[in-house]
């Protein structure tokens, strides 16, 4: 026994007559957990978060939260003499000054793109599979919170350094409130502690993003872990896994290593990154003054829909019968449309369950194509967010290719109403398409590709059986059946309550359900299976009548 | 199935197909599980790893020791690097990195890769523990009185409601309420314009046709220092153009130009972001924010983008020494909408 082992040993014996830690580890230290790559994102997540608490409290020691105007003698020689904020000139002392310091703010802002690109990759696999249906809806809920709290966090820690860039961005967030109807103005003067920028600003930004901010997302991560452990992992069908188990391997030792071993692997590659490729260069930008920009100014990606759509929408402004203002084109861009979308992205697992009258607890993971309206609700919603996204860019998209910022413009305008219409209808067939085939390779097995000519002529394609791995995964598909609208009135004559609620039920449910592909019951793929071996077995009689070699895969 | 609940399929719609359990497939055993050899050498290639991570770690403090964070590093055409911050982590970095190599490699070579099944039970609590948790609070309920003292019910209510309000009110000084402070920059009739960046005033005769210049107040250098903050120059902020007079289509107010000289605030009623990219040929000034673009010639009309308001035109003449005043502050407010404005 190594002294290591014997000493948690003792540990945990002295920790047991205090706490029933044994109780806990008895159920919880075997405890499997399924294994797949696309698992591992929510962990990417979890870690880039432990990275940005770690690196973050390292920031604090130096950054100074202050709009106090000093004069820069630090060690980076173009700005020395330039008056700036204290917070710009800690920013650039924890640059230049602190040895190291230049590495810890890069790791800082690469684990939070890191994080928020995970999160948001981690969601579509959840969506994709059908992970957030019963009983895991309110761990949907906390992690559709997170992407927007962590939006705000990143944003505000990007304000931090107080830098040119970053200040632009924070006069624009600044004029959003402001067109906020009745309370915009007051909450501008609120926010900012009078007149935009005032010298309250970056102080309260810093307890919202070191404290407020953190407190929440670690109280949010805590419950989200929480629920996972006691809901058990999902997992994707296949031989061996049901609704009613859990294959794959123990917590201790093998996720112990494998997971803690990848939180290893992915802070390793943050600190890398931050060692060879400069992010946010902010002693590029100079320090904020209100009457500078910068050209080419780009918020980090997790913003970038947001300020894509406010590039594109018309500007339509008016006022009401008492003359106040009505800014729509700021509003429905930056309050509206957000407001809408995070809306339908953390109600989703409800109007789904409401649509589909699924009550059950569902752990076997769904395959997208078994979804096929869902899955192209998903295409839908990543194209409408990815032309904002690309429109967010638009002065860079325009330089690179050539194209005018109108005509940009007028692409993303139109783009936005018909491209993601037309995902979706692609998707969907071709989701279908897929349940299709899944239903003709149980029936009829796979197309080997040889092409057989019997003696009196006849072409016959040699069809293969699938094997029963294949098999399990298709078979694991459960039809859902489109409902049916309840009549007018029942056999009494009395009106069905809540009809027209009902009647939309059943619209939807058809609409996601009516074409779907049914999977073919054992009495079908028995019968199949019948007629083929009937058929290969008439095959070797002819070939065999004729004095043919029996190629091997009829034999089979 | 334990999930398989008896289910209604004309209002659920739910189909239950025959279920069909293929077993787990039979394991194979890896190399490491049967040769002896071939698992010594991954035991030592985990450890090399681990020995590896170590040394990395010594050469992390030898390099934050030995080089000095002004030294710089040449990486061609990726561009200079801070060679503290580039050595430091490379080191960090790759410790960090063989770590998690080395436990992987260990989890995957050595550690039993034998699939294990666990059963899951209905997530809920047992009916008995719902009846027993109801019954508990059903119990609790009626030793407080909560139903039956209305009284003491409702003046609980009451005073919860009223409760959190000073937590609302505390915040009211978070900042002074706005008045009129939006609708006002330091502009006054007879503000000197003088240079941003140098502080010296104008004479027209300074600006050439096609010319922009940043300009400000002369007073706004003493203002921002006495205020302590940046508000008046957030909004005081003008650009000054000169075109040829007769290109001029329309202004906002009458004689509000000098020679073809016009003032427009620098502030983008789109959202704020301050312009100054200017095409003398067109006289079209353009946002880089979201491109929203001001015809100079005509008004500062908005002729593309999201902005929906025209740039505010601050009147101007030439004092009694020939240099470029204000005629008055801005005549409507500047910067992006708010609700008040109208
Ligand atoms: C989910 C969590 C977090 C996210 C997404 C996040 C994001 C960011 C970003 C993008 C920056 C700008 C970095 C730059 O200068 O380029 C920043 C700065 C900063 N963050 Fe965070 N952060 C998080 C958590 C924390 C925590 C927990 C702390 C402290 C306890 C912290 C402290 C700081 C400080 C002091 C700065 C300013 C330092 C500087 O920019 O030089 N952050 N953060
Ligand atoms: S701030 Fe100028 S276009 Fe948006």
């Amino acid at each position: 026994m190594s002294t290591v082992v014997d000493g948690v040993g003792k540990a945990i014996g002295r920790a047991d007559d205090r706490a029933p830690i044994s109780s806990l580890l008895k159920d919880n230290l075997r405890k499997v957990f399924p294994d797949h790559w696309s698992f591992m994102l929510g962990e990417i997540a979890l870690y880039s978060f432990i990275i940005l608490l770690l690196t973050g409290v390292y920031l604090t020691i130096w950054y100074q939260p202050s709009m106090q105007e000093v004069v820069y003698h630090g060690s980076y020689q173009p700005l020395v003499g330039i008056p700036m904020s204290e917070a710009y000139n800690s920013a650039l002392h924890i640059s230049f000054d602190v040895r190291g310091g230049l590495l810890i703010r890069q790791i800082h802002h690469w684990a939070a793109l890191f994080f928020m690109a995970a999160m948001v990759v981690h969601m579509f696999r959840i969506f994709f599979t059908g992970a957030f249906r019963k009983p895991r809806e309110f761990n949907w809920v906390i992690g559709g919170s997170m992407i927007l709290i962590g939006l705000l966090e990143g944003f505000a820690g990007y304000s931090l350094p107080d830098d040119l860039l970053s200040g632009v961005g924070v006069r624009i967030v600044a004029g959003i409130i402001e067109s906020i109807p009745v309370v915009g103005t007051y909450l501008l003067f609120f926010l900012f502690g009078g007149q935009y920028p005032g010298h309250d600003f970056i102080p309260r930004l810093y307890t919202f993003h070191v404290l407020l901010v953190p407190g929440i997302l670690l109280a949010s991560v805590g419950l989200h872990l929480v629920l996972i452990f006691y809901h058990k992992h999902t997992q994707y069908p296949g031989p061996g896994r049901t609704n009613d188990n859990v294959v794959g391997f123990p917590l201790f030792p093998v996720y112990t290593a494998k997971a803690g071993g990848f939180f290893f692997i992915v802070f390793g590659v943050t600190v890398l990154m931050a060692a060879f490729v400069t992010i946010n260069p902010i002693w590029a930008y100079g320090p904020y003054v209100p009457d500078q920009v910068t050209a080419g100014s780009q918020p980090d990606w997790y913003i970038g829909f947001v300020d894509g759509a406010l590039r594109a929408f018309p500007n339509w402004e008016s006022e009401n019968f008492l003359g106040h203002t009505w800014s729509w084109n700021i509003l429905i861009p930056c309050v509206l449309m957000p407001g809408i979308l995070v809306a339908l992205l953390l109600s989703y697992p409800f109007l789904e369950a409401w649509i589909t009258g699924d009550t059950r607890e569902h752990h076997l993971l769904d395959r997208p194509r078994n979804a096929a309206t869902r899955t192209a609700l998903g295409a839908m919603a990543i194209t409408f967010y990815g032309i904002l996204v690309i429109n967010g860019a638009n002065d860079i998209v325009a330089q690179a290719f050539n194209l005018s910022i109108n005509q940009l413009t007028w692409f993303t305008r139109i783009g936005v109403f018909v491209f993601p219409p037309l995902v979706f209808i692609a998707t969907r067939r071709f989701c279908l398409g897929l349940q299709r085939r899944d239903r003709d390779l149980l029936m009829h097995g796979r197309e080997s590709g040889q092409i057989l000519r019997l003696p009196h002529g006849e072409f016959i394609e040699i069809h293969t059986p699938i094997s029963d791995d294949e098999k399990a995964v298709i078979l694991a598909k459960r039809d859902i059946a489109p409902i049916e609208a309840p009549p007018a009135t029942d056999e009494n004559g009395i009106a069905t309550p809540g009809l027209r609620a009902k009647k939309w039920r059943a619209k939807l449910s058809n609409a996601y359900f009516g074409e779907n592909v049914k999977r073919p019951t054992l009495a079908e793929i028995e019968a199949a299976e019948h007629h083929h071996h009937d058929e290969v077995a008439h095959e070797i009689d002819v070939l065999h009548e004729a004095g043919a070699p029996i190629p091997s895969e009829l034999t089979d | 199935m334990s999930n398989d609940h008896k289910t209604d399929i004309a209002t659920t719609g739910i189909v239950e197909g025959d279920i069909v359990e293929f077993p787990l497939p039979p394991h194979h055993h890896r190399l490491t599980d049967t040769d002896p050899r071939a698992a010594r050498r991954a035991e030592r290639q985990v450890s090399t790893m681990f020995i590896l991570s170590g040394l990395c770690i010594i050469a992390f403090i030898a390099a934050y020791i030995a080089i000095p964070e002004t030294s710089y590093l040449n990486l061609g055409p990726a561009g200079t690097i801070q060679t503290s911050n580039f050595m430091l982590g490379l080191t960090f970095g790759l410790a960090t990195l063989l770590i998690g190599i080395a436990a992987i490699h260990w989890a995957k070579k050595l550690m039993s890769d034998e699939e294990i099944v666990d059963y899951r039970h209905p997530v809920g609590s047992p009916q008995e523990d719902r009846d027993a948790a109801k019954a508990a609070f059903d119990a609790g309920v009626a030793e407080s009185g909560f139903v039956e003292r209305k009284m003491v019910r409702r003046t609980l209510l009451g005073a919860l409601a009223l409760f959190p309000l000073p937590l609302i009110v505390l915040l009211k000084d978070m900042g002074p309420l706005p008045g009129d402070s939006l609708r006002h920059t330091i502009w006054r009739k007879g503000s000197r314009i003088v240079i941003d960046v140098t502080g010296q005033p104008l004479r027209p005769e300074d600006m050439q046709v096609g010319s922009l210049v940043s300009a400000s107040p002369a007073d706004l250098k003493a203002i921002q220092e006495a205020d302590g903050d940046q508000n008046a120059r957030a909004k005081a902020s003008i650009i000054l153009v000169r075109m040829k007079p007769s290109d001029i289509v329309s202004e906002q107010g009458e004689g509000w130009s000098w020679n073809g000289i016009l003032a427009f605030s620098k502030i983008c009623t789109h959202v704020g972001c301050p312009i100054a990219l200017y095409q003398q040929r067109t006289h079209h000034l353009l946002c880089p924010c979201h491109q929203s673009t001001f015809d100079l010639a005509d008004s500062g009309k908005v002729v593309f983008g999201p902005a929906a308001r025209a740039m505010p035109q601050l009147p101007i003449t030439v004092d009694s020494e020939g240099f470029l005043v204000a005629q008055s502050d801005f005549q409507q407010p500047v910067g992006p909408s708010f609700w008040e404005r109208a």
